[in-house]
């Protein structure tokens, strides 16, 4: 029986959803010289859905629908996240659309159905509303993806997301029928009771190895991360700066639902293949790309290896290892929509800045975006006094306190190996002179990109500070 | 008492100017400048008015500040001065201003970011030294090198950014250690916070990690041998502010990690490795000093001489455990570690004097090679004078300050080890050897160039920089006391402390 109440809780989604259909409604009834008033109506869309969530937001854990929908505070920091990530990406990619006339009203609604997707997700109280929220938000995700009809690479890259996004999809429902039958049921709390009882503990076993696969290929943590660099270069750089952001924090809020709040007394099983990818992403991401010339195509890899940094996190299974990795996600979502960001206010007309050699010398050209591009690169690479060395620190510290010292050993080396290319970015911005035939840059940067992604850079800066609040929130999450 | 956060000022208070710096832009280098050069001297003169707030008598940490940051791991804003902490901040207040006024002309190229970088350096390096909690000055000690990343970078030589690079990474490498160390502190002891980690027993076992993790980070900043070699290609293609500030300041700022880690949280492994650090810096003093004696390139050889007076300093720190736990020679234990304070501060004056000498000629010839000089006593006299100066303070002459510190360190590894001393003292050759036939060559001799026979007598700017550098040379050496009674019962209380064993 649905009550008022279940409705109430879910009413940031029915919100959206009902908000998503009507912008694309609205879409259809105005012009293509209009179409600023799209944008301007997704960006309040998106807002009033922050106030929702966070004005709502009960001071307990809440579910309705019978425990199919979680309501709680770890769910309310992914999806403010996850909002904040997409106004960004909104505010920053209007210019790059109008010069590329792919400024249509799709973008807006399929972005916010895929939003809508993650709300879904990291909420799941049973295995059907996760796989219903993953499949929500991947579906949108690669018609996003191949945005750009007329482009051969994002044709193909969005092929390759949707192949193996759908071979992960179902691994992982492959892994939750297992699950299902070894315990009986899809609550993930009753799921979690039954662990010990089940009369099929192997079986369980099995399906949790498909769910750690489903989960690995979301992240894009080695070896499931085949997909992530060639989606990253195909993907028009918005696109990109969404995929590179959103997935991980919906993946956070996958990983603790399925591992911790379903399967969390197989802790034992899983940790050990968290900690083995985490080791594996660190070394490949950071290695790889090293060799790469195209600039998304490193921070695909530079992805890779952040992700070894999440997992250092999770594996862990305490509500400190959880809340240091989910301060982690967040982190690396905010400094990766400054590194893309600077891009798209870089880009031009026949002019995508995509290569790393296409930043020369930005210093004497434009000494701001070259200022913001600097510190998100030493953001990322876990220098302080920058945003990116609290997280670094924190997810440290709990494999350490995790008793996974050598783990820690592994991710600081290798973060050595990667301190070079992101220094190389510096170093190329900084000390190199412009090309001669380098494209000049236009005059003025649409002004909302400019303050967005001043905020945002500097915000890299002062959220050093505040670390301590952002941690608090995260440890309170999980109830530490 | 003062009521108002005096350190944070003087941290914050250069990082502020860096911005309106910054703001200045590229276009008026006039504002740049004389911003700069304001803020330089006012925090100078806050730290100033630090050094007389301090309570030389009863020691121990004042003006301390403590504000929460991330307490869900125990860390905070803690700040606090010893009489180590103000000697060298006073140092590093006064160093940037001359840095300022050093490239007041030289740097013509983006002088905004330059003197920006300079200006965060100064707060930065401040920070490293009040830094009372271990994580914050983590975050001090790491940050100081993105600016220089960028002076080195951006303002080098020819081969600046293979030296920058290799400066970024190799000190990264060391110093990313240090952090599994501190993490692996905070996960036995639960805080960051030093005075808490000073006194918290960690068994032998975990100290000799420890002691190797801090070891890393702090020889390959000091440097010690043999992760000595970023310094040189550092120091020749920084640009002459870039070289100083390396010397004098940021050199000191792995031998002080010695003094607040190393030292206090892990005396045992201190005690039971001292012989390792006693002989590297042996080596340190001896071998390098060789290699200072071949170098053709004249910022090459003080940046070598550095590594070798740096020797002098991790031997004052280490020999006190010979002499305090061994021979129960307090009073020479104490000896040591204060002429080991006092060669920092010594060689921040000698080696930031030296290289800016250096960049005095280079901004005239262009090069840095020794034989391309000569005569400088004919060409320029006032500057020859100065050059001689810092030369014999460099060799430690007495009545300058680089005696002070070296004969206190041989005096009392004479105590704990004649052989000790005997090594360390053979320094005073073998650095008079490179020393003075350095000055043979550029000071005295004829000019071999026309170009170098016409050089013009330094300016007045260059004068009063240079000027500086030489009071503050000389006033250390004729009357060091002030500074040692700064010090001594910080200096007391550590040796007191470190002669307890934690296991």
């Amino acid at each position: 029986m649905i009550s008022l109440n279940d409705l109430l809780v879910l009413l940031p989604e029915l919100y959206l959803t009902a908000a998503a259909c009507l912008v694309l409604l609205f879409d259809v009834f105005i012009n293509d010289d209009q179409r600023d008033a799209t944008h301007w109506v997704g960006i309040i869309v998106m807002l009033v859905a922050i106030f929702l969530v966070i004005h709502g937001q009960p001071p307990q854990t809440v579910t309705a629908f019978g425990g199919m929908f979680v309501r709680d505070h770890m769910a309310e920091i992914l999806k403010v996240t996850v909002l904040i990530a997409t106004i960004l990406m909104f505010v920053m990619a209007r210019p790059w659309l109008k010069d590329r006339k792919l400024f249509i009203g799709e973008f807006y609604s399929l972005s916010m159905f895929s939003v809508l997707g993650v709300m879904l997700l990291v909420s799941a109280g049973s295995l059907i509303t996760l796989y219903l929220g993953l499949e929500l938000f991947s579906l949108p995700a690669f018609a996003l993806v191949a945005l750009n009809r007329e482009s051969k690479l994002s044709s193909e890259a969005a092929i390759k997301f949707f192949v193996l996004g759908a071979l992960a999809s179902g691994l992982l429902l492959f892994g939750m029928s297992l699950i299902y039958g070894a315990t009986g049921t899809l609550d993930l709390h009753r799921i979690f009771a039954s662990v010990g009882t089940t009369p099929h503990p192997h079986l369980l076993q099995f399906g949790l190895v498909f769910l750690v696969v489903g989960i690995g290929f979301e992240f894009g943590a080695v070896p499931f991360h085949m997909w992530l660099p060639d989606v990253y270069e195909g993907a028009p750089t918005p696109v990109a700066m969404y995929i590179s952001a959103v997935p991980k924090l919906a993946a956070v809020g996958l990983a603790y639902r399925l591992l911790q709040v379903g399967l969390g007394p197989l802790a034992g099983d899983w940790h050990m293949m968290l900690a083995i990818m985490a080791a594996l992403s660190l070394a490949v991401g950071n290695v790889v790309a090293i060799a790469q010339a195209n600039f998304k195509r490193m921070l695909a890899y530079s992805t890779i290896s952040h992700m070894g940094f999440v997992f250092l996190g999770l594996a862990n299974p305490t509500p400190e290892g959880y809340a240091s990795a989910l301060f982690y996600a967040v982190c690396f979502a905010l400094m990766e929509t400054v590194a893309f960001g600077v891009i798209l206010a870089l880009a031009r007309k026949g002019f995508e800045c995509e290569m790393i050699d296409d930043l020369k010398g930005l210093n004497r050209r434009s000494p701001w975006f070259a200022g913001m591009m600097a510190i998100a690169m030493f953001s990322l690479a876990g220098i302080p006094p920058l945003w990116g060395f609290a997280a670094k620190v924190l997810v440290l510290k709990s494999a350490i306190d995790g008793g996974m010292l050598w783990l820690a050993i592994v991710a600081i080396i290798f973060s050595i190996v990667g301190l070079f290319y992101y220094l190389r970015v510096v170093k190329v911005m900084y000390f190199d002179a412009p090309d001669e035939a380098a494209e000049p840059l236009a005059a003025k940067t649409d002004p909302a990109l400019r303050w967005l992604l001043s905020i945002n850079g500097l915000g890299l800066i002062a959220m050093i500070g505040f670390s301590g609040v952002l941690y608090a929130w995260c440890q309170a999450a999980f109830g530490a | 008492m003062t009521t108002w956060p005096i350190l944070s000022v003087l941290i914050w208070l250069p990082c502020l100017g860096a911005i309106l710096v910054l703001l200045a832009g590229n276009a008026r280098p006039r504002l740049a400048r004389w911003l700069s050069l304001a803020f330089t001297v006012i925090t100078f003169a806050i730290s100033l008015w630090m050094l007389f707030q301090y309570h030389e008598g009863p020691g121990g940490f004042q003006m301390q500040e403590k504000l929460r940051w991330i307490p869900g791991i125990n860390t905070s804003y803690h700040l606090g001065v010893d009489g180590i902490a103000v000697a060298l901040i006073v140092l590093t207040a006064f160093v940037s201003i001359l840095v300022v006024a050093g490239a007041w002309e030289v740097i013509k190229d983006r002088v905004h970011q330059y003197m920006a970088a300079m200006l965060v350096l100064d707060g930065l390096l401040i920070g490293v030294f009040c830094a009372m909690d271990a994580l914050l000055f983590y975050l001090f000690f790491e940050a100081i090198l993105i600016p220089m990343f960028f002076l080195i970078g951006a303002w080098g030589g020819p081969r600046r950014v293979y030296a920058t690079l290799k400066f970024f990474i190799y000190t990264f490498f060391g110093s990313i250690f240090y952090l599994i160390g501190l993490l692996y502190m905070y996960h036995r002891a639960g805080t960051f916070d030093l005075p808490t980690l000073w006194n918290f027993p960690f068994t032998m076992q975990e100290q000799s990690w420890l002691f190797f993790s801090f070891l890393i980070a702090f020889a390959v900043k000091t440097p010690m041998v043999p992760v000595h070699t970023w310094l040189p290609d550092a120091h020749v293609e920084a640009p002459t502010g870039g070289s100083v500030i390396l010397a004098a300041i940021m050199l000191k700022v792995g031998t002080y990690g010695f003094i607040r880690f190393s030292l206090p949280i892990l005396p045992d492994a201190s005690q039971h490795f001292a012989w390792l650090i006693i002989v590297l810096s042996l080596i340190a003093i001896i071998y390098i000093g060789y290699v200072a004696l071949v170098q053709p390139d004249m910022k090459k050889l003080v940046a070598y001489s550095s590594i070798a007076h740096m020797g002098f300093v991790t031997l004052g720190m280490f020999i006190v455990y010979m002499l305090a736990r061994q021979l129960h020679d307090i009073q020479m234990a104490q000896l040591g570690v204060q002429g080991a304070v006092v060669q920092m501060i010594s060689h921040g004056f000698v080696s930031g004097a030296l290289f800016t000498c250096i960049g005095v000629m280079y901004d005239r010839l262009h090069t840095r090679e020794i034989s391309a000089y000569g005569g400088l006593a004919k060409v320029m006299p006032w500057f020859a004078a100065f050059w001689v100066l810092f030369a014999m303070a460099n060799t430690g002459l007495p009545g300058t300050s680089g005696f002070v510190g070296e004969f206190m360190v041989i005096l009392s590894s004479f105590t704990a080890n004649p052989w000790i001393a005997l090594f360390a003292a053979y320094s005073l050759i073998i650095g008079a050897g490179y020393t003075l036939w350095l000055i043979k060559r550029i000071v005295w001799g004829t000019a071999p160039t026309q170009k170098a026979a016409s050089m013009p007598e330094i300016n007045t700017r260059e004068g009063l920089v240079l000027g500086a550098f030489a009071v503050a040379v000389l006033a250390m050496g004729v009357w060091p006391w002030p500074l040692m009674h700064l010090m001594d019962s910080s200096v007391a209380q550590l040796v007191t402390h470190l002669m307890t064993s934690k296991v």
